[in-house]
């Protein structure tokens, strides 16, 4: 049924619907209303479930984990520093191979003290072991973490629903909220692989000698590697019920274009009518979405990549000393392939700064005029002023 | 005297990889007497992490749960929350977390577990030094002590953080120091505690280690029972936050129990005099918490 939700609360209907156990959470903008619809649920008796009101985003996700490996399905939110926050206990849950989801919501990290959007944050996660997948809308946003409890209970494997703070997250759009018999044939009940039990008892998280570390890490790479497929599958299930196809790459006109933009989260959804502008214009331009970060989908990023003439990713996100990092897993991905395309590396939009058609429209010109992409990342719409104030 | 038979099948095995004399093996025996096989631990980093054992073995027979330093609380609260919602609310969840993951590191998160009243049983076994690391100092670290982080002339010199105090602040319904020195009255402890089901109850268990106290193996609970008799580590209950009981009267100096302990052995007579002073006046405290005559 479609009903008006705000990205947040398309979220928070995935997880009610998902029927999750135990939610811990901590406070943070702008993440928050994501679980105060999760907690009114609690309360209301909408949800059956434990709500635990932690001090912190480290004891959240330490919460989460405990509950997780009592044998619950078990749900957290954050942002920014909150993520920050619990980095350890990320290493933590996917080592432990606990099929917790959390949702993101993307936000700068400080100073300067900053709440708006930016992908830096889940992105400085990306070694941690957790599959990541960005949202372009609320739509997204609701089928995304229903399936994102699928997949990480097909592998054991702790998946993070990336969402852009305000863009998203306080956006209000209509959503198609699926009804609870077809979720519930989605996401039967939770069935741990392992779990803690009295009945069986084993010693969880212990220490593990050099000998055996290693393959312990080869396994959770294995279970990565066979994340895509497993997205695959569960979004030919997702499709039979819902009539939708989750995709965790979407290739939107790409086999002729000569130049393709590469985009992820709130940005694709301005991009689309950029492509569809410039096309009406005659220009071959394709987009191509990455909605799967972790594992990164090369495969399929090369097979869409493969006809164009050069590449354009657009990043909201910046590591320092290196560069967009979107661009940076995509020439990775390209550069053992004999005649590749050049890729041109755009930041944009940092700190919740507007990303418009105009931003886009710039991207896309400087890539067809440029024949040979510079070895740094081209920042777009930087003050020349501000930049030589604050020069050291 | 009474006679105290420990259960020859204890869940704790013999063959752990705790050092020779080690209090906190002895603690765990002595906790898990009271407790029973029907409890499942949750082990922050601590000795007690490589006292359970490697992959693939295991020294206890029930469940463990080994976490993060920081994350004891918060982690107990998360399977109690769990157990609750799978019907086996019965189980007792047991936190086992040393003095840095209770006095340090684990404070907040031990803080916010039981400001929600989590029915979990919180023990902080307590050897006064990060030992697993060698033996550097804690806020659990005594007044006068050496250790490889006050080292030399530069040993200690603040004094112990009253944890139980901090723990009865929170109103809980139970707190209670315990000894390996004292296994009757650790053990009658632990029941009463699994008995109080139904929220946080804490106990502080003081647990020698040879290794960083420089004593013999065989004397580790000799010198826990000097702690106590020397009113350096009082046993007593408070019930509720505010209802304290002194479970025995120390009679001794705490130069009797200083002594022979290498981690003391350079402090002077007026050294010594000073931490008895100090253990005075916090044993006239406690006394007055418990409406003793003094």
């Amino acid at each position: 049924m479609k009903q008006v939700h705000e990205g947040s609360h398309a979220v928070s209907e995935a997880v009610r619907l998902a029927r999750v156990q135990v939610i811990s959470a901590y406070p943070i903008t702008p993440q928050t209303h994501i679980v105060e619809a999760l907690s009114d649920y609690c309360a209301d008796g909408r949800l059956d479930a434990r709500f635990l009101c932690v001090e912190s985003e480290h004891s959240a996700m330490a919460a989460a984990i405990g509950a997780s490996l009592g044998g619950v399905r078990a749900f957290t939110a954050t942002s920014s520093h909150g993520l920050a926050y619990m980095h350890e206990l990320l290493h933590w849950a996917a080592g432990s191979r606990l099929p917790i989801v959390m949702a993101e919501v993307n936000r700068a990290l400080g100073p300067g003290w900053n709440i708006w959007t930016d992908q830096t944050d889940s992105l400085s996660q990306r070694d941690t072991g957790w599959i990541q997948l960005y949202c372009e809308d609320g739509q997204d946003a609701l089928d995304t973490t229903l399936m994102a409890f699928g997949l990480a209970e097909m592998l054991n494997l702790p998946v993070m629903v990336v969402l852009d703070a305000f863009f998203l997250s306080h956006t209000y759009e209509p959503v198609d909220v699926p009804d609870q018999d077809s979720v519930d044939r989605l996401l039967p009940p939770f069935a741990p692989r392992f779990r803690l039990d009295c009945e069986h008892a084993f010693n969880f998280g212990q220490m593990v000698p050099p000998a055996r570390y290693m393959e312990m890490r080869y396994n959770l790479q294995l279970a990565m590697q066979a994340a895509e497929a497993g997205f695959a599958q569960l979004a030919a299930k997702f499709e039979e019920l819902f009539g939708r196809r989750p995709q965790a790459v979407e290739a939107l006109a790409c086999a002729d274009a000569q130049i393709v933009l590469v985009t992820s989260g709130t940005v694709t959804s301005t991009c689309r009518q950029v492509v569809r502008d410039l096309r009406r214009n005659g220009e071959k331009v394709g987009l191509l979405k990455i909605g799967m970060f972790r594992p990164f989908p090369a495969d399929s990023v090369r097979r869409h990549l493969s006809r164009a003439a050069k590449v354009a990713v657009v990043d909201r996100n910046f590591s320092f000393g290196a560069g967009g990092i979107f661009a940076q897993e995509v020439r990775a991905a390209l550069c053992n392939r004999q005649g590749h395309a050049p890729v041109f590396s755009y930041v944009a939009g940092l700190g919740g700064r507007d990303i418009t058609p105009r931003t886009l429209m710039e991207i896309y010109d400087q890539t067809r005029r440029t024949a040979t992409p510079p070895d740094e990342s081209i920042w777009i719409g930087l003050d020349a002023e501000q930049v030589k104030t604050w020069r050291n | 005297m009474a006679q105290l038979t420990l259960d020859k099948e204890s869940p704790m095995l013999s063959g752990h990889l705790g050092c020779p004399g080690c209090g906190a093996a002895i603690a765990m025996k002595f906790a898990l007497q009271g407790l029973g096989e029907k409890t499942m631990v949750v082990l922050p980093a601590s000795c007690w992490g490589v006292i359970s054992g490697p992959y693939p073995q295991s020294s206890l027979k029930i469940p463990i749960m080994n976490m993060a330093f920081a994350t004891a609380g918060a982690a107990a609260s998360g399977l109690r929350a769990a157990l609750e919602m799978t019907g086996r609310g019965d189980t007792t969840v047991l936190s086992w977390a040393g003095d840095g993951g209770t006095f340090d590191i684990g404070l907040q998160s031990l803080s916010g577990a039981v400001e929600r009243n989590e029915d979990c049983i919180f023990v902080c076994y307590d050897n006064e030094a990060y030992m697993n690391t060698g033996v550097q100092r804690s806020s659990a670290t005594p007044f006068g002590m050496r250790t490889t982080t006050t080292p030399g002339g530069r040993w200690k010199r603040t004094r112990k953080k009253n944890i139980v105090e901090i723990l009865a602040a929170h109103r809980i319904p139970y707190a209670a120091t315990a000894s390996i020195g004292f296994a009757a009255d650790m053990i009658a402890k632990f029941k009463k505690a699994a008995a109080l089901k139904g929220g946080s109850r804490f106990i502080h268990v003081f647990a020698s280690c040879p290794t960083g106290w420089r004593i013999p193996s065989e004397a580790s609970v000799k010198v826990a029972r000097l702690a106590v008799e020397s009113n350096v580590f009082p046993l007593y209950e408070v019930e509720d936050g505010v209802r304290y009981t002194i479970n025995h009267h120390g009679r001794r100096k705490v130069a009797e129990y200083l002594e022979g302990q290498g981690r003391f052995r350079h402090l002077s007579a007026q050294d010594i005099a000073t931490i008895q002073a100090q253990v005075d006046a916090q044993w006239a405290f406690l006394r007055r918490r418990a409406q003793e005559e003094t």
